[in-house]
């Protein structure tokens, strides 16, 4: 019964993720190559993904703040690569971010890229505590949970 | 060989066990894509450096059937590794990046990437990634093909009952059709029986292409030929058609650094490999499509799909008969079209080789350029404007009255067509001329044919012969066409020279100058007769044809090698 629930609820988080925009195809791209040899696939590509950018959004920091000028070529190429990076795990809105960023930087609008990049990090991180959420539960759930698709 | 990977014993399985390398910077895309490959059945391997990725690469020859590669990576950029990738190692690459900007797409196929896909990437685009493998080894085996070809001077012939029925007529163009054909006929071979058709392929190591590169370096770009490459580079085991075959790879590789030609492609890849000769007698005479081959632009040849050129024998008697054509070719009937396909490989490498920059302003719609190195290639070679191969005819000192409607399979798509009822002293001259020299391939045209049309052709024609023989000294084929070109050389200067300033002119004076030519008895003056058909993009002409008189000419034509009986035809066929 109780299992029951948080199954329940475990699928109206998921839900949520994508109704409210956080998420697109390519999570559930991820949940369909989850199988026995990876059970816990989605969980390892978000973690290796927020360990990895977390790199990224440092340099990208560090460029922003050595203002004078801005070097809108680095700024472009690390948004690159944290875009790509995105898209893996599907975060939606980070994504919609980073291109927004990439576009000022190609305008040369300084203001523009650091208001974008403050939504970024926003961004990035509530999708982090969401989807860490979304694990914590699914763990508790039960091992089957993640790869089944609830609609 | 690539079918370590997966052929014989487990070729029922491909392409299960295709071995992949993907090199990604980003971790996470690494992961995704390794499960992905993974759940295809094929053998990952993953490599988050470029610089590893060639390590790699190298370390394992033939380790490997296919790379994936992230565009932008921090220490080597993707087109570098491609680039590497495509030159050293020969396998396919597809490109992969987030961004699907125009330019980037198109720099990625450019360097030669084999694909380019956007992420987020499905596991559905992956999984059909084999194909690329699969093409690639098709167009090996045809590479070799067309080496053998050129070697022993193979000369393919289409199906006789393509003949008549003409594309011509269709409007379609044939090279496509042929092309298709072709490709059928690949395949089936390719799959029933893989490893037959197949020699062992040269790995080319960094040492081994970078002796390669001094030695092409050395003997200076507008000269290269496989043969000077490959006493230059001293290595034993290395035989001419795999320098010829890396050659070409390279100067494709070149061209596509220069990236100012976009018109690469389309026509390029006029594949011509037909050995079905359903008539051996008439074989010769089929369909008249000049189709100079070559490979696939992809395999990094060049393919000179030859238009078609339709000679027809409109009127016989106009002509003289003083001809003396050692390929005598007996007319019976009078009208008939001469429809020769000659598809040849080798010429055209050589034809590369030979063009200079100078000569892309002549080109003009028909002849498209693309730029290496130094050296001009032209890729798409419409030869439209390319003189026919009248073959003259002792026994009949038949006069060939020709119409030439060529049918070029490039975009242009121009029918040349000529139709002379009346005979033209010019020609009968020229036709003369030729036959003193013993050329069996003329294209007589008329004088009104002389006007319209741009000359530019010729040149280009004249001079890829001329240097054309560079190259192919070895063979038998290039050794005549050689001698045939050194003997027109001095009659192709000035036909340039006339010609140039005919194209500027539209060729007011051009009649004279042809006619000067021809008197000369320039093969070159021929063409450029050829190419003056003022109906020349006027397909309604090609209509109003009367079928009968593309009658084929038959042609005892069976061994085009023997130099002996035919040592016309080859030449002829050379010139073309």
């Amino acid at each position: 019964m109780e299992r029951n629930q948080s199954r329940r609820q475990l699928a109206v988080m998921r839900q949520s993720l994508f109704d409210q925009g956080y998420l697109d195809e390519q999570f559930i791209q991820l949940e369909e190559l989850q199988d026995d040899a990876n059970p816990n696939f989605v969980e390892e590509v978000v973690t290796l993904y927020y360990r990895d950018s977390a790199r990224l959004v440092t340099s990208i920091e560090q460029a922003l703040r050595d203002r004078s000028p801005l070097d809108f070529n680095k700024l472009d190429s690390y948004m690159h690569q944290f875009k790509g990076s995105s898209s893996s795990i599907g975060a939606k809105k980070v994504k919609a971010e980073s291109t927004q960023f990439r576009e000022y930087c190609r305008a040369g609008n300084g203001e523009g890229c650091l208001r974008t990049f403050q939504q970024l990090k926003k961004e990035y991180t509530t999708l982090k505590k969401k989807l860490e959420a979304y694990f914590q539960l699914a763990r508790q759930a039960g091992p089957n949970e993640i790869a089944c698709r609830p609609k | 060989m690539m079918e370590n990977g997966f052929s014989s014993p487990r070729n029922d399985t491909f392409p299960a066990g295709l071995r992949v390398l993907v090199v990604d910077d980003d971790p996470t895309w690494l992961k995704i894509l390794e499960k992905m490959l993974k759940k295809c059945s094929y053998e990952v391997t993953t490599c988050g450096l470029a610089r590893d990725a060639l390590c790699l690469l190298r370390e394992k020859k033939d380790g490997y059937d296919i790379v994936i590669s992230d565009v932008n990576m921090p220490d080597m950029d993707g087109f570098k590794l491609l680039e590497h990738v495509g030159l050293e190692m020969d396998l396919p690459v597809i490109m992969m990046s987030v961004d699907g900007e125009t330019s980037r797409v198109m720099k990625g196929v450019q360097h030669g990437a084999c694909d380019y896909l956007l992420k987020p990437i499905r596991m559905k685009e992956l999984r059909n990634i084999w194909q690329h493998v699969f093409r690639k080894r098709i167009h090996e085996v045809r590479d070799i093909e067309s080496l053998e070809g050129f070697e022993s001077i193979q000369i393919p012939r289409y199906g006789s009952d393509q003949s008549d029925d003409g594309y011509l007529f269709t409007g379609e163009d044939p090279s496509m059709r042929k092309r298709k054909d072709c490709e059928g006929k690949y395949d089936e071979r390719d799959c029933g029986d893989p490893s037959s058709s197949k020699k062992a392929r040269v790995v080319w190591s960094v040492d081994l292409h970078q002796k390669f590169v001094q030695a092409v370096n050395q003997i200076g770009f507008d000269k290269v030929g496989p043969k000077r490459i490959l006493d230059l580079m001293n290595v034993p085991w290395l035989t001419r058609e795999n320098v010829a075959s890396h050659l070409q790879k390279y100067r494709l590789y070149l061209s596509r650094l220069q990236k100012d030609d976009n018109e690469l492609t389309t026509s390029a890849g006029g594949i011509k490999h037909t050995d079905s000769s359903k008539d051996s007698a008439g074989g010769f005479g089929l369909q008249n499509s000049m189709n100079i081959h070559h490979n696939d632009v992809s395999t990094g040849s060049y393919g000179f799909s030859g238009s078609k050129s339709f000679v027809q024998n409109l009127n016989p008697k106009s002509l003289d008969c003083e001809k003396k054509g050692i390929v005598s070719e007996p007319i019976t009937e009078p009208k008939r079209a001469l429809i020769v396909d000659i598809p040849n490989p080798c010429k055209v490498r050589s034809s590369q080789i030979g063009f200079e920059s100078s000569f892309a302003s002549l080109g003009g719609s028909q002849v498209d350029f693309t730029a290496f190195g130094s050296t001009t290639i032209p890729t798409r070679y419409s030869w439209s404007d390319v003189p026919e191969v009248l073959f003259r005819h002792e026994s009949k000192s038949t006069e060939l009255e020709d119409g030439f409607s060529q049918l070029p399979p490039s975009r242009s798509q121009h029918h040349i067509q000529a139709d002379h009822i009346k005979p033209v002293p010019s020609i009968s001259s020229s036709s003369s001329a030729a036959d003193r020299s013993n050329h069996a391939n003329h294209a007589t045209s008329t004088e009104s044919a002389i006007d319209p049309l741009p000359v530019q052709t010729k040149n280009h024609i004249s001079i890829t012969n001329h240097q054309a023989f560079d190259p192919l000294s070895t063979t038998a084929l290039s050794m005549k066409s050689q001698g045939f070109n050194l003997s027109c050389i001095s009659d192709l200067e000035s036909t340039q020279r006339n010609i140039s300033s005919g194209i500027e002119t539209l060729l007011p004076s051009l009649d004279e100058d042809l006619k000067f030519c021809w008197l000369q008895g320039d093969y070159l003056a021929m063409n450029l007769g050829l190419q003056d058909f003022p109906e020349y993009y006027d397909p309604g002409i090609v209509s109003e044809v009367p079928i009968h008189l593309y009658d084929a000419l038959r042609h005892d034509y069976d061994n085009p090698c023997d130099p002996t009986e035919y040592p016309l035809i080859e030449q002829g066929l050379f010139i073309v």
